[in-house]
């Protein structure tokens, strides 16, 4: 019987442990992790398909993890099913484990529309680890790629591939590529950029069949598009998103939307059972409801959050929202919160578009409080904008300096700067 | 534990605090050779703010609940328990600039490579820190914290 049963080893699932340990030195922490390998750095992956990391940078804490944490890990075993009456997890291997509390860290899977031809070789997804391997090991035998998927992931692998020599096309569903991050003027210089580095970029449609080879009609050949042109490549990555993996508490009293609805200290509508990560639909400060929002660095506080709370020391998740920083094709980006409102009115929308410097910066202010960020190029001071969007801060009195090359703290009038950052 | 704490009231706003700074951290520790011969030139981790009459130096202030740390995609960035400083491990760094974007303080930077990211590392290997050693006016100094 262990006290605390994590299940999942990634962002949420170790950060959960860090915290549980600051708490609770001594408890029994068991965590099952259907992934073999320590625990690691998934959005590393394309790193590791470009050359750029090998393995060993990917391991996102100390080879000695699980030890140092006095750790019980059942590695390469997956969790089937969950008796939360009687409080245990069934692994694949028939086992039981009991727990006081559970973390339900399960993450998400990539999602994938079906497709005719999905089943040929040269086919792949991109979330894990050995989604990456797979795809890295048929990379020198392939001259061109086809990327379903115009978001993040997709941008991420296309830069990768593009460092490997291959000739890539992206698919994307949307008029725009980075749609949900990035409004029409970013995402058009972002697009140049990429068209400029040999992408061909495809928007508003989505493959519809995928050929094989006319000498072997197993492997993949081929593209057909909804518009009927088709594109010649060698390999296919699926690349649109993830779908949280809640297949678990399925047929439990645990309460789902899309994934595992978590209250402000990760706790699901079962007592002692709490969720963090991909998997769970938490609170986003900005929309002020429960979201989606599968990203690393919630997923790691999300689990911060859980960890405290399961070992009895109570903090409150003070709300995520969307917020992504991007390195591609050499021009950094950071976007975070509503940066392309659907409805103009009621927002109030402050740029500066410098195009001959590759610059745009862009603010979105609704009753003079910075609900969306979007900065290409210079990004520097992001992160004292995010605070006064975090604290959401009335900037009324020095909006007109936001977008200033020096603004910085000494542009906060000083009552301000004493509350936030000297209280 | 030691932490730096600007007092802006003192700062006069002269900029030493980013020349030591960089000069701490070229591979010459020497002025002249730091800013006229290394090619790429080193990068002050400190910044001098000014927007007059008010100036400030900001550096990292190594949190207690850092956000760079809990947002760091590769494990890059980590809290030393020891010390309890932040520190930044460059070789373990993907320069995906999450970072940069939850730093509350605007302190950390990209490097001169661009391709990772650069911060205060309280000048490991000194008593105190070169900003504040060579600040002329008091107004960055050294205060004790409770672990």
């Amino acid at each position: 019987m262990a006290k605390y049963v994590i299940i999942g080893a990634s962002a949420a699932g170790i950060s959960a442990v860090e915290a549980i340990r600051e708490v609770d030195p001594v408890s029994t922490i068991t965590v099952v992790s259907e992934e073999p390998c320590p625990s690691y750095s998934r959005p590393m992956i394309s790193d590791l398909v470009s050359g750029k990391a090998n393995f060993e940078k990917m391991l996102c804490r100390d080879g000695q993890f699980w030890e140092k944490n006095n750790v019980q890990a059942l590695t390469g075993q997956r969790a089937v099913s969950l008796n939360l009456k009687e409080k245990y997890v069934v692994l694949d291997n028939g086992a039981r484990v009991s727990f006081e509390k559970l973390l339900i860290a399960t993450g998400g899977k990539p999602f994938v529309p079906k497709i005719e031809g999905a089943d040929k070789k040269g086919v792949f997804t991109f979330t894990k680890l050995s989604d990456a391997e797979s795809l890295a090991a048929e990379i020198e035998k392939a001259k061109s790629a086809v990327v379903v998927g115009g978001g993040l992931i997709g941008v991420s692998l296309t830069e990768a591939l593009v460092k490997r020599g291959l000739k890539v096309t992206i698919v994307e569903l949307q008029n725009k590529i980075l749609s949900l991050i990035l409004d029409a003027t970013a995402s058009d210089m972002v697009a140049n950029v990429m068209e400029r580095a040999g992408v061909t970029i495809v928007t508003g449609q989505s493959v519809q069949r995928i050929l094989g080879k006319p000498e072997d009609e197993r492997v993949v050949g081929g593209v057909v598009l909804t518009n009927g042109n088709s594109v010649q490549c060698d390999m296919v990555i699926i690349a649109i998103g993830v779908v949280p993996r809640a297949e678990l508490v399925s047929g439990t009293d645990v309460k789902t939307n899309r994934g595992i609805l978590v209250d402000r200290f990760m706790r699901t509508s079962v007592p002692d059972v709490y969720a963090s990560g991909d998997v769970a639909e938490a609170y986003d400060f900005i929309s002020g409801e429960n979201r989606l929002l599968p990203l690393w660095p919630l997923a790691q506080l999300e689990g911060r959050v859980a960890g405290y709370n399961m070992a009895g020391k109570k903090a409150e998740y003070p709300g995520g929202t969307a917020m992504s920083a991007l390195k591609y094709f050499g021009i950094p980006i950071i976007s975070i919160g509503l940066v392309n409102p659907k409805n103009a009115e009621g927002y109030e929308i402050l740029t500066r578009y410098e195009p001959e410097k590759r610059l745009y910066k862009k603010i979105v202010l609704k009753d003079d409080v910075i609900v969306g960020i979007l900065l290409l190029n210079d990004i520097e001071r992001a992160g004292v904008l995010f605070n006064l969007m975090k604290n959401s801060v009335n900037v009324k009195k020095f909006k007109q300096a936001l977008l200033s090359e020096n603004f910085g703290l000494a542009t906060l009038p000083s009552s301000l700067r004493k509350r936030l950052y000297l209280e | 534990m030691k932490r730096i704490v600007a007092k802006e009231e003192f700062c006069i706003g002269c900029g030493l605090c980013e020349v030591y700074c960089t000069v701490q951290h070229s591979k010459s520790k020497d002025v002249i050779k730091a800013y006229n011969r290394e090619n790429p030139r080193p990068l002050g981790r400190v910044r001098l703010e000014v927007n007059k009459p008010v100036s400030f130096a900001v550096q990292c202030r190594h949190c207690e609940d850092a956000p760079c740390v809990t947002a760091c995609l590769s494990g890059a960035m980590k809290k030393d328990e020891s010390t309890g400083l932040v520190i930044h491990d460059a070789e373990k760094c993907m320069g995906c600039w999450t970072c940069i974007m939850v730093c509350p303080y605007g302190a950390i930077k990209m490097d001169a490579s661009g391709k990772v990211v650069s911060k205060c590392d309280f000048c490991s290997g000194l008593d105190v820190p070169a900003c504040v050693a060579n600040c002329p006016n008091g107004a960055l100094v050294l205060i004790e914290v409770k672990p």
